[in-house]
């Protein structure tokens, strides 16, 4: 039997980007410049995308590793604020488990030489995530990535 | 809403914000190291880096132990509970998404060369 719990937790991460609202907006409200940049796996193949960007559409993703856990992304854009905000709601399967249901809430501030994004995800977490395979991988990963986003950043 | 459940996550993050304790566990993210190891590429006293050490150890990620005359360091991703794990998962591949966010802003950007990247 499946062990029912849920978890919430919110977090806000912030960027300066040297671009205007608008160029930043519009990396948010097109689907092939979204593409380019929002999908944690390029190598994945993507077996569904539909992307409708006004209030009240919905993007839907599939994804995953050939012929492993297919990632279901489906949201719905709530709030649409040219060049300033986009609120989406969204929930994250794994095969046919639903692992989280977010409020995602992005903002973006003209600054001196750019635009300051703020994102604000205030999710709930269900069931747990001890039985699903690749977490303790996907902690490496994560970690190795994040250790190469910094050699990066020195690099560049 | 910020409940109990973040706050090893904040301390985390609050740990990573320092781009000296990032270069720690970049390195660390290779292979457990000495003390000295770790303060060899840093210009700065041996106590500061132990300062430094000591707020990573706070955070959680990162333990230490000392054999002999020599403290050993090494990456502890295990400390946070699946869930907390979980959610730090999620905000990592925010942190990710977003640089590349940053980095696609500025390939296709019309007014600067990409290699103008800071």
């Amino acid at each position: 039997m499946t062990d029912r719990n849920a978890k919430h937790a919110t977090f806000t991460i912030e960027r300066v980007y040297p671009a205007t609202p608008a160029r930043v907006f519009k990396a948010w409200a097109d689907k092939e410049a979204k593409t380019a940049w929002a999908y944690c796996h390029a190598e994945w193949p993507v077996s569904d995308h539909v992307f409708d960007f006004r209030e009240g559409g919905r993007e839907h993703l599939v994804t995953g590793p050939r012929g492993g856990t297919r990632h279901v992304f489906d949201a719905v854009f709530l709030d649409i604020v040219p060049d300033q905000r986009i609120v989406y709601a969204y929930d994250m399967h794994l095969d046919r488990r639903r692992i989280s249901v977010s409020l995602a809430t992005i903002e973006l501030f003209a600054v001196a030489g750019g635009t300051r994004l703020v994102l604000t995800e205030q999710g709930v977490f269900l069931d747990g995530y001890d039985d699903i395979e690749g977490r303790e991988e996907g902690t490496k990963i994560g970690l190795d990535n994040l250790g190469r986003a910094f050699a990066d950043q020195r690099a560049a | 809403m910020l409940n109990y459940q973040s706050a090893p996550l904040d301390l985390a993050f609050q740990a990573l914000a320092d781009p000296t304790r990032r270069l720690m566990v970049e390195r660390l993210s290779q292979g457990p190291a000495s003390v000295s190891e770790l303060a060899q590429p840093l210009d700065m006293t041996l106590s500061a880096v132990v300062q430094h050490l000591a707020v990573l150890e706070a955070s959680g990620l990162v333990r230490s132990q000392k054999v002999g005359r020599v403290r050993t360091c090494r990456i502890e991703p295990q400390v946070l509970h699946s869930a907390e794990r979980w959610i730090s998962e999620r905000r990592a591949s925010w942190e990710r998404r977003l640089d590349r966010l940053g980095a696609f802003l500025v390939e296709t950007d019309p007014a600067i060369k990409p290699r103008s990247k800071k």
